[in-house]
Formats: C-alpha cells, structure tokens, sequence
C-alpha cells in the first residue's frame, strides 16, 4: 500500500489508476487514509459482494471470523478486460509497484 | 556474597522481544528482509544465544549468578515467541484458499460499485473513465 502511494506518478504518467478494496467499512479506509497518507481510492466492500465476483473470498479468515478477501492484484485495461492478475500464495508477500509497472508495460506498453 | 545480576539472560529475551515486534513495522517494509525473514531469524538466535550463556551461567555457578527461575521462565518464553514467528512465516501466512474463480488474463473484469472513504459511491467504469486501466489492490483489511 505504502509502496503504492510512493509510485503513484509513474502509475499515473502510464494512465492507470489504483483502487485499493477490502471489507473495511469507509469510515475506517479513511483513518487508515489520514493516518498513512493514501490518496488513491480506498473502496469499502463490506459484504464482500466484489470480493466473491473477483472469486477471491478468504472465508471466515478476519479476526472476527468474518469472509474477507485474500490479497490480489488484478490489471483491468479500458475495455474492463483482466490483463495482468497476481494471486499470492502468502499473505505476507504482496505485488511489489516495480511489478505491476512492468506487468503494465508488457500488457498496455508504455 | 551478593550473587550477580544475570545480565545475559535479560539481554537475551529483550532481543527476542525486539525481533517479534520490529518485523511488522520495521523488516516486513523491504521485500530483501521480508520475503525471507532473515533478520528476524537472526536477531532470534542471537537472543536465544545470549540466554542459552546466562542460563549456563545461572546453573553452573549460582553462587555468583543469579536466573535459575527467571532465566528458565524467560528461555521457555523466548522459544515460543521465537516458535510462533518461525510457524506464522512458515505455514499460517501461506494458508489461502485456492480461487479457481478469480477471472484469467483476457477474461472481462467483474463490474461493481463500491463507497470510497468519504462514502461516495466509485464503479469500475468511473475509475477507467480517462485512464488506460486501473490496478485493483484487494487487501484483507482490519488494520
């Protein structure tokens, strides 16, 4: 996320945005926003409704026992087709933004 | 004669303490000490080390060394925290279901409308609107 906000020119120097989206509701994506200083878009997806369509839901894997998702990254190009997806096997392990720039350079050039 | 403090076995578990709490905020930032936690690994064995030498200590000489019983609380609390880290990096972080689900390279993107952090309703077409494509970052959230 942090790695995100740091690159955030380059990705949009290329024309491509960054959503970031979790089960979190809005009020606490925008103190996680204030607190670290994000400025792309944090989408609040509470029951998990675009979570399940990206076919990503990590059940009963919040501290709660609530279904959230697993982290993922997917490219999406204008037409709204998938053109670079990223499904980590350790949660601990995310896409790095000099990945996603050269997946964006491969699919969409630059 | 005053026994002495065993300093070696409070040095110890303070450096197995600093390991478990500075991965998160400190190691996990850069990918170099992150993907493999070997900073981590290390600052673990040099604690459990150091408490390895008090204890010697503590139970060789414990007429000028004082950590028989809190050198062996600590040594067993250092090993579970050290034990914890070691099973977390391990097995629990990778324990993720398997999404054959998710849409492939070339297929459409699923299409949705989702409030951002003032409440303001953002769909996928508002974030291409203008760009070559947008970057979704699904996050497990509950920070």
């Amino acid at each position: 996320m942090r790695g995100f906000e740091q690159h955030l020119g380059e990705f949009r120097q290329r024309g491509i945005a960054i959503a970031a989206i979790s089960v979190d509701s809005p009020a606490e994506s925008n103190k996680l926003c204030h607190s670290r200083g994000y400025t792309y878009p944090f989408l609040s997806d509470p029951d998990a409704t675009a979570i399940h369509a990206y076919g990503i839901l990590h059940p009963k894997a919040s501290p709660d026992g609530q279904d959230i998702a697993r982290p993922a990254e997917f490219l999406v190009d204008s037409a709204g087709i998938v053109r670079w997806a990223n499904l980590t096997g350790d949660i601990r392990i995310r896409a790095r933004p000099e990945v996603a720039l050269e997946a964006i350079r491969k699919q969409l050039g630059t | 004669m005053k026994r002495r403090w065993n300093i070696a076995i409070w040095a110890g578990f303070a450096i197995v303490l600093a390991s478990i709490i500075s991965y998160i905020p400190v190691f996990a930032l850069f990918p170099i000490t992150r993907d493999i936690p070997w900073a981590n690994y290390l600052l673990f064995a040099a604690g459990l080390g150091l408490l390895g030498v008090g204890l010697k200590r503590a139970f060789s000489d414990p007429q000028h060394y004082r950590g028989k019983i809190s050198g062996s609380i600590l040594g067993v609390l250092s090993l579970a925290i050290a034990g914890f880290f070691v099973v977390g990096v391990l097995y629990f972080s990778k324990q993720l279901p398997a999404s054959p689900g998710a849409p492939r390279v070339g297929q459409p993107a699923p299409s949705f409308t989702l409030a951002n952090s003032d409440g303001k309703q953002i769909s996928l077409a508002d974030l291409l609107k203008g760009n070559r494509g947008v970057l979704l970052i699904f996050y497990r959230g509950y920070w």
